[in-house]
C-alpha cells in the first residue's frame, strides 16, 4: 500500500535493469559466462539465462570445480544470473541464486553485495518488509562500486517502509553523488514531506527543479519536480507562485503538455486571460489525442469569452466540437478495432521493436487506429508489465515451435545413426576382439620381457642375450658334439677339441659383451615402450570411439519423448496464457478508451453549452452595438 | 465551468477496472511458464551438445574484443583447415555487447582430433573511418576433451597484436 501510494506521489525509483544498473565493461574470465553477458547486453535474457544455467550447472557437476575457469567468478555468475532474470521479469526466481552466495561461506564484502543485490530483487517484487530486514544484514566492508547504490536502495527501502527520517539523512549523505543527480534530491524532498517537513521538502524540490544537466532522465525528474510543485501549490491556491514552476518544465519534455495546460490555468486563476492564451495556443497544435491538448481546445474559446471576444470564443468552441466528433469516431474505431483482435496483431508486429521509440511510433501508424490513443496507458507500470508479457509469450511460443522441429530432427540423426552402426558395429566389434586378443598377448609378452631384465640385473644370464645367430651356432656346435661323443678316433678326439674351443670362444664373446648386450636389450625394450603407448593411445581413441559410436544413437529415447511431451504441454500453456493476457491487455485498452470516451462526451457536452452562450452574448453584443450605432 | 474543468486536470489517474489481484495472478503464472521453458532450453542445450557436438570432436571459437578498442568491426570470416567454416556480420547491437565485455560464441562444429589450422579474417573501419582489413592463422592440436579457440581482435591503433589467439 505504501508503495502505491508512493507510486502516486511520484517517489522515482533508479534503474533496476541489468543493462541500468551496469553500464562498466564486464570481464569475465570463464568464456561462457561472457557469451551469457553477450546475449544480456543485447536484451536477450532468455538465451542468456540458458547459456548460465547450462553453464552453472555443468560447473556443479565436475568433480574438481576448482579447474574450471568460473570458479573464479562463480559469485559473479550466480549474482548476475540473478541480474538477468530479474530483467526478465522472473521476479520469483531471481532471489535464487544469490541466496545461495548468501548462505554459503563467503567473505563479507561479497555476502553484503549479495544482500544488496537480493533486497533489489525485494523492492522489483514489491515485498518492501523483506526488502528491509535484507539490506538491514548489511554491516561492515561494501564494495566500492555499489556503495553509493546500496545506500541509495537503502534510502528508497525507508521509505517503502515508512521510515522517512532515516531516509532523508541518507539522501541528504547522497545530494553530491552525480550518479543520482535530481533523484536523490527530488526524492529527499519527497522523504521531508512525508515525514512532515513539507516547506524543507519543497526547497528540495525546488531545487531538484533548478538542476543543469545533459542526461535526459535528469532533465525529465527535474520537470517531475517542477509539475510536482506546480499542482501542489495551485491545489493551495497559490497560482503565482505556481506559474514560475509549471514555466520551468521544458516545453519538450514528456510532461510538457500537462505544464502547459497548467500554467494556462494559473493564469486564468490569476484572471490574465491574454496570458492563458499563450500556453494553450502551443498546446492546440500538438498530438489531438492527447488529454491535455484536447482540454486546451475548451480552455483557449474559454479565455477568449473572458475576454469578452464571444465571436472568435463561439467559433474555437464550434471547432472544438469538431475535434471531438472526430476523436470520438475515431475511439470508437479504436474500440471496435480491438475488439476485432486487431491491437495484439499491431503490438508484435517485429518492425515496431527494431524503434527504441516504438511505443510513440505506434500511434503513427496509419493502419493502426486502436494504438492512437494508448500512449498513456502503454506509459503506466502495469500495462507495460502485462505488454512484455505478452511480448515473452510470443516470444517463448515462437522457441517452442521451433524445438518441436528441432527435436524431429534430432530423432532423425539418431534414427540414421542407429542404421548405420546397428550394421557395421558387429563386424567391427568381432575384429576389434580379434586384435584385442592379439594386442594382449604381445603386452603380456612385452612385460615378460621386462620382468626377465630386471632379474639379470641381480642374477646374470649371458645365455638369455645370446643374438639368434649365436643360438644357432651353439645348437650346431651341440649337435656336433653329440655326434661325435662316442667315436673313439682320433680324428673325432681333434673335432671334439674344436668344439669345445668354439663353444669356449661363443661363451667369451657373450659374456665380454653381457653389459653392452643387457643395455641393447633395455634400449630396445624402451623403444618398444613408444610403440607400446601408441598402440595404447590408439586402443584408447578406439574405446572412445566406439563408446561415442554407442552414445551417438543409444539411451536418447526417454529424453527426447520426455522432451516433447513437455514442449507440447508448455506450448498448450503457452497458448492459454498468451489468449489471457491479450485479453487483459485488450479490456486495459478498451477501459481506457471508453475513459477517454466518456470525457471527451463531456467536453462536447460542455462545449455545446459554451458555444450557445458565447453565440447569444456575441449576438447579444452585435446587437448592443448596431442599437448604439 | 472552470471548476469542472480544473478537476478535469487535476484527476489524472487511471481507472483500474482489471484488478492489481488479476495482473498479478496472471504474471505469476507467467514467471512459471519462463521457468518451465528456460528448463527445457537448457536441457535441449546441453543435449544438442551431446548429440551433435560431442566433446571428443568438438571446437567453439569465440570472439572477444580488446578493452577500450572503439575500431569497428564490420564482419569476421573464418576457415578451418582451409574450408569455410562460418562468416558473421555484426549489427550495432551486437558489437556494442563485444564492446562490454561480452564474448561471442561464433562457431561450434566437430573435427577429428590431430593438428588443424584456423584461418581468421576481419572487416571493418577504424575510428578514423578508413578500411580495416586483417588476417590471422593459428595451428592448434584438437584432443579428447572439447576444443576453445578464443579470438581476441583489436583495431589499427591498438598496440596489441592486431588478432590474437588463446585455446
Amino acid at each position: 500500500m505504501m508503495r502505491r501510494y508512493l507510486w502516486l506521489f511520484g517517489l522515482c525509483f533508479s534503474s533496476l535493469s541489468f543493462a541500468g544498473d551496469d553500464s562498466s565493461r564486464v570481464t569475465a574470465k570463464d568464456l561462457y559466462l561472457g557469451e551469457a553477458f553477450y546475449y544480456a547486453m543485447q536484451g536477450e535474457y532468455f538465451d542468456a539465462i540458458t547459456r548460465l544455467d547450462t553453464e552453472l550447472g555443468q560447473f556443479y557437476r565436475l568433480d574438481d570445480p576448482t579447474l574450471d575457469p568460473l570458479h573464479f567468478q562463480i559469485n559473479y555468475a550466480n549474482f548476475s544470473v540473478g541480474d538477468f532474470e530479474l530483467s526478465y521479469r522472473m521476479h520469483q526466481r531471481a532471489g535464487r541464486a544469490i541466496k545461495a552466495v548468501l548462505e554459503g561461506n563467503v567473505e563479507q564484502s561479497v555476502r553484503n553485495e549479495a544482500a544488496y543485490r537480493l533486497a533489489r530483487i525485494f523492492v522489483q517484487k514489491d515485498d518492501p518488509r523483506n526488502a528491509l530486514s535484507t539490506i538491514e544484514k548489511i554491516t561492515g566492508n561494501i564494495p566500492e562500486k555499489i556503495r553509493d547504490d546500496e545506500l541509495f536502495l537503502r534510502a528508497q527501502i525507508y521509505m517503502l517502509n515508512g521510515k522517512f527520517e532515516e531516509a532523508v539523512k541518507i539522501l541528504q549523505g547522497l545530494q553530491g553523488a552525480k550518479k543520482f543527480e535530481g533523484f536523490s534530491t527530488y526524492n529527499l524532498g519527497i522523504a521531508l514531506i512525508q515525514s512532515g517537513q513539507e516547506q524543507r521538502g519543497f526547497e528540495q524540490l525546488d531545487k531538484a527543479g533548478q538542476i543543469k544537466s545533459d542526461d535526459e532522465g535528469t532533465l525529465a525528474i527535474k520537470d517531475k519536480a517542477n509539475l510536482l510543485l506546480g499542482n501542489r501549490l495551485i491545489a493551495a491556491g497559490q497560482p503565482a507562485l505556481a506559474k514560475q514552476y509549471l514555466d520551468r518544465v521544458r516545453l519538450t519534455g514528456p510532461f510538457s503538455n500537462k505544464a502547459l495546460l497548467g500554467s494556462g490555468w494559473t493564469d486564468v486563476a490569476l484572471g490574465k486571460f491574454d496570458r492563458a492564451l499563450v500556453p494553450w495556443s502551443i498546446l492546440l497544435k500538438r498530438n489531438p489525442t492527447d488529454k491535455a491538448v484536447q482540454e486546451s481546445m475548451l480552455g483557449v474559446p474559454y479565455a477568449y469569452a473572458k475576454l469578452d471576444l464571444h465571436g472568435r470564443a463561439a467559433l474555437l468552441y464550434g471547432s472544438a466540437l469538431e475535434h471531438f466528433g472526430a476523436e470520438l469516431a475515431k475511439l470508437d474505431a479504436s474500440i471496435k478495432s480491438i475488439r476485432e483482435g486487431s491491437f495484439l496483431k499491431a503490438l508484435v508486429r517485429d518492425e515496431l521493436k527494431q524503434d527504441k521509440n516504438w511505443v510513440v511510433k505506434l500511434r503513427e501508424l496509419p493502419e493502426s487506429p486502436e494504438t492512437y490513443y494508448l500512449l498513456e496507458l502503454m506509459a503506466s507500470n502495469d500495462f507495460q508489465e502485462s505488454l512484455q508479457n505478452y511480448f515473452d509469450l510470443d516470444d517463448l511460443r515462437k522457441r517452442l515451435e521451433a524445438w518441436d522441429a528441432s527435436i524431429d530432427a534430432y530423432e532423425g540423426i539418431i534414427r540414421s545413426r542407429s542404421e548405420y552402426y546397428e550394421a557395421i558395429l558387429p563386424e567391427v566389434d568381432k575384429t576389434f576382439r580379434a586384435q584385442d586378443s592379439q594386442m594382449r598377448l604381445r603386452l603380456e609378452q612385452r612385460q615378460a620381457l621386462d620382468d626377465r631384465l630386471k632379474i639379470m640385473l641381480v642374477a646374470p644370464r649371458p645365455d638369455f642375450l645370446e643374438t639368434a645367430d649365436e643360438r644357432v651356432m651353439r645348437g650346431n656346435l651341440r649337435t656336433l658334439a653329440e655326434k661325435y661323443k662316442n667315436d673313439p678316433s682320433a680324428s673325432a678326439n681333434d673335432i671334439r677339441r674344436r668344439i669345445k674351443r668354439l663353444e669356449g670362444v661363443l661363451n667369451w664373446q657373450i659374456k665380454t659383451t653381457y653389459d653392452k648386450r643387457l643395455t641393447e636389450a633395455y634400449n630396445h625394450l624402451h623403444q618398444l615402450d613408444s610403440d607400446v603407448m601408441r598402440l595404447r593411445d590408439i586402443y584408447r581413441s578406439f574405446v572412445r570411439s566406439r563408446q561415442a559410436a554407442t552414445q551417438s544413437y543409444k539411451g536418447y529415447d526417454d529424453q527426447i519423448r520426455q522432451l516433447r511431451n513437455r514442449v507440447r504441454d508448455s506450448k498448450e500453456r503457452v497458448n492459454i496464457l498468451m489468449a489471457r493476457q491479450g485479453n487483459m491487455l485488450d479490456m486495459m485498452a478498451i477501459n481506457e478508451l471508453d475513459q477517454r470516451r466518456n470525457r471527451l462526451e463531456e467536453f462536447q457536452v460542455q462545449a455545446r453549452f459554451a458555444l450557445s452562450e458565447s453565440y447569444d452574448r456575441a449576438s447579444k453584443k452585435q446587437l448592443e452595438e448596431g442599437v448604439q450605432k | 465551468m472552470i471548476g469542472w474543468l480544473f478537476c478535469v486536470w487535476m484527476a489524472g489517474s487511471m481507472a483500474e477496472e482489471v484488478s492489481r489481484e488479476q495482473i498479478k495472478g496472471l504474471d505469476e503464472q507467467v514467471q512459471d511458464i519462463k521457468k518451465d521453458v528456460l528448463g527445457i532450453s537448457t536441457e535441449l542445450t546441453q543435449l544438442e551438445e551431446k548429440l551433435i557436438y560431442p566433446s571428443n570432436t568438438q571446437v567453439s571459437v569465440f570472439v572477444t574484443l580488446v578493452q577500450g578498442d572503439k575500431f569497428r568491426l564490420d564482419a569476421v570470416n573464418i576457415k578451418i583447415d582451409g574450408k569455410d567454416a562460418t562468416h558473421h556480420i555484426y549489427t550495432f547491437k551486437e558489437l556494442e555487447a563485444l564492446r562490454s565485455g561480452g564474448v561471442q560464441r561464433l562457431y561450434t562444429g566437430n573435427i577429428r582430433t590431430g593438428a588443424h589450422t584456423l584461418d581468421v579474417s576481419l572487416i571493418g573501419k577504424s575510428t578514423g573511418n578508413s578500411d580495416y582489413l586483417q588476417s590471422a592463422s593459428y595451428k592448434f592440436t584438437k584432443s579428447v576433451e572439447p576444443k576453445l579457440i578464443e579470438i581476441s581482435m583489436s583495431g589499427p591503433d591498438s598496440s596489441n597484436q592486431r588478432i590474437g589467439f588463446k585455446d
